[in-house]
């Protein structure tokens, strides 16, 4: 027992706080020209520069809120589509099960560049789609497709999809369907029973069906970048460029905390509610 | 970036095997060598070269910045990065006696470097260029048949941009090779970081933001380009020339054509350099002596259709390449180039505020 007290709080240590409290002293150090391009601050004192340079910036805090826009409504959507989803992979006759969760999970067993890849070849002007319409004469000029919000919520939902399909149907297939045919027995249509039973007792899968997404889609930079369209600033994105771009590393660390920051609101909410 | 972390995994697990056969770590830009120079060194000196390639700068110096990179060569652009590289003391001094072929170097163009590297200590000129326009200029006749087309006037006059819009405008995501051209079209210095001069160079930008398909990385937009997917970007010289070549390629029914502005174009090099903590320095100094023959650069030229500094070079090339002045530029537009400087953290701060509001377009 002990010893598995300490492998925990050795990795929550060394994978956890050591990270990011180097984070936390990036964003206090000051810029400097060399390798690495930042003194430490311990090294010339701790400087709030780079928080205040951050509030002071509203394109980045305009980035932080986009991020999580985007995140919430990729979750938002992520969860709407895999409720139908999991129910009736549930209802498939028993022998098409293993198929159909196959033919859900077999995209990811691609890589995930090769998937935005795929996405842009789709959606770009001389894309699979576009020509598809132009060919059948529905439209003269290409549509534009790539670099939309459009495109952006296709990679996004594509690619987060499982995080919220595969608890989602984890807890439907383990729930109490006896409550359901009560329901059922009493006289309640299907659409009833859905709503007034189904629906409020997966309230809370589909709560952290929706946090195991909407988390890592907060910091997402890769589609937004590739997919989106140009404006499409995300704080992943801008905690990138900061770093690698203008190499301001106390920038970028006081970005990436105020995001760290930002994300642990819902976190903290969900576990008050006591949901689990 | 997940490829990245897997490339550095790679590499710090292999750190311990790599005692027997000679290995020579090489990183340079994305297509970007002849790959029949490689096999050759290989074949000559029995030194095996493992190759990785970056598409920014972004990329190099994030990688260099955490110190140990494992590399031997890489091929940074004179500014910003070979210059900071050189001040914060993170690139080996080349051992001249060993480089005998150094003298092949033009020395016009490697002065046009010592102004960061003092003597032309640390680095080698590899290719270089101009950052200009690449355009189809079919279509930007059509759409705009009063525009100059040697003009920054083309992409930063909104009446243009307006106009050529439709039919598509990129941008490439670099502020330290945008920025300073369109200081340059503002009759400003283009190394400029006052803050009069950045706003004036945002209020430019914001003006023919809405006009702008996309602000992206260099491939992106050749591939835009060789597509037909877009008819004007502001670009590094040899992007428009590997666009046109690929457009012909896939017998495309336009030409992409390139034109240094007559404003005066940003010139940049990428310089063969050898980081200071180089595992193999002895293998890095004949590998860049081997790059500097004349028939080895030819072929390098004749490939990435970037010029090189090796002017013995240039009568190996076939003649389209040899006077295609979007690859060898003329001695006026050399005259009227400019060199871009390398800003500290401040200035460096202060242009990825005008970028990002640039790219946020408010």
């Amino acid at each position: 027992m002990s010893a598995l007290r300490l492998a925990l709080w050795g990795w929550l240590g060394l994978a956890v706080a050591l990270p990011l409290g180097i984070v936390v002293a990036l964003s206090v150090g000051t810029g400097a020209e060399g390798v690495p391009p930042v003194r430490w601050p311990w090294e010339e004192g701790a400087s709030l520069d780079a928080w205040r340079l951050m509030a002071e910036d509203d394109v980045v805090l305009l980035a932080l809120w986009r991020s999580l826009v985007v995140a919430g409504t990729t979750a938002g959507l992520c969860v709407a589509l895999a409720f139908p989803m999991a129910l009736g992979l549930l209802r498939a006759a028993p022998r098409w099960r293993p198929l159909l969760l196959a033919l859900v999970l077999l995209p990811f067993l691609s890589g995930f560049l090769l998937r935005v890849a795929a996405w842009i070849g789709l959606l770009r002007d001389s894309g699979w789609i576009n020509a598809l319409l132009i060919a059948a004469g529905l439209i003269e000029e290409p549509l534009r497709l790539l670099g939309t919000d459009l495109a952006l919520y296709l990679g996004m939902v594509h690619a987060y999809l499982p995080f919220a399909l595969l608890p989602l149907l984890a807890w439907f297939a383990k729930r109490d369907t006896r409550l359901e045919e009560a329901a059922a027995d009493l006289g309640a249509g299907p659409f009833t029973v859905f709503r007034t039973v189904t629906l409020p007792l997966a309230w809370p899968a589909a709560a952290g069906a929706f946090l195991l997404v909407f988390i890592p889609a907060a910091g997402e930079f890769v589609i937004p970048e590739l997919l989106g369209p140009p404006d499409a600033m995300l704080a992943g994105r801008a905690i990138w460029s900061e770093f690698f771009g203008t190499r301001d590393w106390p920038f970028a660390g006081a970005l990436a905390t105020a995001l760290l920051l930002v994300l642990l609101i819902p976190i903290l909410a969900q576990q008050r509610s006591g949901l689990k | 970036m997940r490829r990245l972390l897997m490339l550095l995994a790679l590499l710090l697990a292999a750190a311990p095997l790599r005692a027997q056969p000679p290995v020579l770590n090489v990183y340079n830009w994305a297509d970007y060598i002849d790959p029949y120079a490689i096999e050759r060194f290989q074949r000559e000196t029995g030194i095996r070269i493992r190759y990785d390639v970056y598409d920014s700068l972004e990329t190099l110096e994030g990688k260099l910045s955490a110190g140990r990179s494992g590399y031997d060569i890489i091929v940074p652009t004179s500014e910003p990065t070979f210059a900071r590289l050189v001040r914060a003391g993170a690139l080996r001094p080349l051992d001249m006696a060993r480089i005998p072929n150094a003298r092949n170097l033009d020395p016009a163009l490697m002065r046009r470097i010592a102004g960061v590297d003092a003597g032309n200590r640390h680095g080698a000129i590899y290719l270089w260029g101009t950052v200009g326009l690449a355009m189809r200029a079919d279509r930007i006749r059509q759409l705009a048949p009063d525009a100059p087309l040697d003009s920054l006037a083309l992409l930063l006059d909104p009446r243009h941009a307006s106009r050529i819009a439709r039919c598509g405008i990129a941008v490439m995501d670099s502020a330290m090779d945008v920025l300073p051209s369109v200081l340059r079209f503002l009759e400003r210095d283009p190394n400029s970081i006052a803050s009069d001069d950045l706003q004036a160079a945002q209020r430019a930008l914001l003006a023919i933001r809405p006009h702008l398909r996309s602000v992206t990385a260099s491939p992106t937009i050749v591939d835009a380009l060789a597509a037909g997917e877009i008819c004007l970007a502001l670009t590094y010289s040899g992007d428009a020339i590997q666009a046109g070549a690929r457009a012909r390629e896939a017998r495309r029914d336009f030409a992409i054509t390139y034109a240094a502005p007559r404003e005066g174009a940003q010139l940049w090099f990428d310089v063969l350099a050898i980081p200071a903590d180089a595992p193999n320095p002895d293998a890095a100094h004949a590998f860049i002596n081997f790059l500097l023959q004349p028939e080895i650069m030819a072929g390098i030229t004749r490939q990435v259709r970037y010029p090189n500094a090796v002017p013995a070079s240039i009568p190996l090339l076939p003649a389209e390449l040899r006077e295609d002045r979007g690859i060898f530029p003329d001695e006026a537009t050399l005259a009227r180039s400019f060199v871009a400087g390398t800003p500290d953290a401040a200035g460096e701060r202060a242009r990825s505020r005008v970028w990002n509001r640039f790219k946020a377009g408010r």
